[in-house]
């Protein structure tokens, strides 16, 4: 009677649990247990499946893969960086220095690129850059080129096309955690001799440190795991990580060291955000509140 | 007496209003100096502009006899105490009080040995490690006046700092603020609304209104002698009394109430006869039945309306005559008052000199 009456109070709360769970389960954990069992067989000598850990220990011995995978991470890296310095003085602009009337507004157009999709912007990225695009038809009419040079498919048109696509996921959380800083402890640090240096320093970047993090982690994830725009914008050259993913399964339609590859993207992925989060002393569980 | 800042004709407008108007002052070393007036008066901007975050439309601000003009808040000789103290909650204490001192490229140990001499100083000794949310509303205060007082400023500026205070704190930082300030003779620039901190505290007074200055004097000549209307209602309780100018000598003038009652007044100058006049007189000025043997009192008969029991604050509540006005008493606690209730008729008085007397605007 009793274990029937807590079934009732929590009756509610298990039918609008039960679509996210089901959700959850099917589409994320179910195929995820299996890519997980795939990733650990592996063909014998006599072409019969057998349980291996050779398709992880192919990602260490075949220099191609690990390669990809360490410039794939060092790129991200290195996108994550570039957009917390554009997205800092804009959201500072935005939180601090704009009139408060023009603040909706330029939030608004940080956001309104994402409107379109992601195919679409870059899409429009390379009629800018490429060989016969807009910046090169200016370019050669001004005189500044004799001939029209190609801006497309090497790694700093993709590090760009991949900044520009994550800007808004860094620029959100500092806005938010750049609005609740006071701004009589930037007059305060200034009052005491700071100049801007320091402010930004001491002041600034401390207190935005659970939004620097917060932002950082989404933007490396979502470069870490694009696929596209490292596929349209980079070059012969700038294979991305995921492409060798792609390639597996579907290029060499070796699913069980794709599936593998994915782990390793995962894990390897995690690790470095761990030890991001460990040497900024930041909390996981605050930095994603 | 060497003067360490020199405000001169000082304005300061936003687009559609003046927030500063023409304000001229100087500030002697080691003062303690007190703006005061209501809010929205412009005190805050001026003292903004002293600090360096605003520039003055007009008028020049010098400190020890130097320009500021153009010289950012980073560069000036003089330290701002925040309204809500704006400690840097990421750091500690001692790095909070230290901020500046770094700033200036000081040694550690020389950061150390100071930020411990002026905690010792602010009363809060071994609090070097502590965390900023740990501290109390008055440990706060103490840790930012620190910060600022370890720079050793030629102006500390205070912007309200014990206004988030509660009242009994309140009382109590201001006996401690004004014994700090004597022990470090520093010269301190206090804006406040609250007219009982400007009169504890400070050496001079201010009155500010509307972007002007209305009088600068001691406290106890703001309080006795108020030179315009506006400090008369501002500084302290008073009663205000609006009659007739019926003749005007060379330092008493008579005036006819609206009850028709006759007073005489004193006034520096003589007023215009049949002009409409304003009597200020305070509250603890009015003596309870009189006797009948003191000369040039000004006497009224008056019902009291009501008894404001209040410790030592006590007050009587009177109406005279007909009309509606009516006018506050102090009431002393000697228990000689104790039969006087509320619908008693009695005989109140004043001395003629005892009033303050303007034309009305």
């Amino acid at each position: 009677m009793n274990s029937l009456g807590g079934l009732k109070a929590r009756l509610p709360l298990l039918i609008f649990l039960i679509p996210i769970l089901l959700w959850l389960f099917l589409l994320i954990v179910l195929p995820h247990i299996d890519l997980l069992r795939m990733s650990f067989r592996t063909e014998n000598d006599f072409g019969d499946m057998v349980w291996s850990v050779h398709n992880y220990l192919e990602f260490f011995k075949e220099p191609v893969y690990w390669l990809t995978f360490t410039r794939t991470a060092i790129y991200a890296i290195i996108v994550t960086f570039l957009t917390l310095c554009i997205s800092l003085p804009v959201a500072f602009y935005i939180t601090k220095v704009a009139p408060p009337k023009f603040k909706g507004f330029l939030s608004l157009l940080l956001l309104m690129p994402f409107w379109v999709s992601e195919l679409v912007r870059i899409y429009g990225w390379m009629i800018l850059l490429r060989e016969s695009g807009v910046i090169n038809h200016f370019l050669v009419k001004w005189g500044i080129l004799q001939q029209p040079v190609e801006m497309l498919y090497n790694d700093i048109a993709m590090t760009m096309g991949l900044v520009y696509t994550s800007m808004l996921f860094m620029a959100v959380p500092l806005l938010s955690v750049l609005d609740s800083l006071d701004d009589s402890l930037i007059e305060a640090a200034y009052d005491l001799g700071s100049n801007t240096v320091t402010i930004v320093r001491k002041i600034i970047i401390p207190h935005a440190m659970p939004g620097i993090a917060s932002g950082s982690i989404v933007v490396f994830m979502l470069s870490l795991g694009n696929y596209l725009t490292p596929n349209l914008m980079g070059g012969k050259n700038s294979l991305w990580f995921t492409e060798q993913i792609y390639n597996q399964f579907i290029a060499s339609f070796n699913w069980n060291q794709g599936s593998a590859f994915g782990f390793l993207l995962l894990v390897l992925s995690s690790l470095i955000i761990f030890i991001g989060l460990r040497l900024t002393n930041q909390q996981l569980s605050k930095v994603v509140q | 007496m060497e003067v360490d800042l020199s405000v001169k004709n000082v304005t300061k407008s936003f687009k559609d209003f003046t927030a500063v108007d023409t304000v001229s002052f100087d500030v002697e070393r080691g003062r303690f100096f007190s703006i005061l007036g209501p809010s929205g008066c412009g005190k805050t901007t001026l003292l903004r502009m002293v600090a360096g975050f605003e520039e003055p439309s007009s008028g020049t601000i010098e400190i020890r006899g130097r320009d500021m003009a153009g010289f950012a808040p980073n560069r000036r000789p003089v330290n701002l105490i925040f309204q809500h103290l704006a400690l840097f909650p990421m750091m500690n204490v001692a790095d909070n009080i230290g901020f500046g001192l770094a700033r200036r490229k000081e040694s550690k140990a020389e950061i150390n040995r100071k930020v411990s001499d002026i905690l010792e100083r602010v009363n809060l000794p071994g609090f070097e490690t502590k965390k900023i949310h740990q501290l109390s509303g008055g440990q706060k205060q103490r840790v930012a006046i620190a910060r600022s007082l370890v720079l050793n400023p030629t102006v500390l500026l205070l912007d309200e700092p014990l206004g988030a205070l509660d009242l009994k704190l309140r009382e109590q930082m201001k006996i401690e603020l004004k014994k700090l300030q004597e022990q470090v003779g520093t010269t301190f620039i206090y804006i406040t609304h609250d007219q009982s901190e400007a009169l504890v505290m400070s050496d001079y007074v201010a009155v500010m209104n509307e972007g002007r200055f209305e009088q600068i004097d001691s406290p106890q000549n703001l309080y006795s002698r108020p030179a315009t209307p506006f400090v008369a209602r501002f500084v302290g309780n008073n009663n205000r009394i609006i009659g007739t100018v019926n003749k005007s000598g060379d330092s008493v003038t008579e005036l006819v109430t609206r009850n028709g009652d006759t007073i005489q007044a004193k006034t520096p100058d003589p007023l215009p006869a049949g002009a409409e006049a304003e009597l200020f007189i305070r509250p603890e000025s009015i003596i309870i039945e009189p006797g009948t043997e003191i000369d040039g009192l000004n006497r009224l008969q008056v019902v009291v309306s009501s008894v404001l029991f209040d410790g030592a604050n006590s007050q009587l509540l009177v109406q005279s005559g007909k009309s509606a006005e009516e006018l506050l008493i102090s009431l002393p606690q000697n228990r000689q008052y104790d039969h006087i209730t509320a619908g008693d008729r009695v005989e109140i008085g004043w001395d003629a000199a005892a009033g303050n007397c303007f034309e009305a605007a």
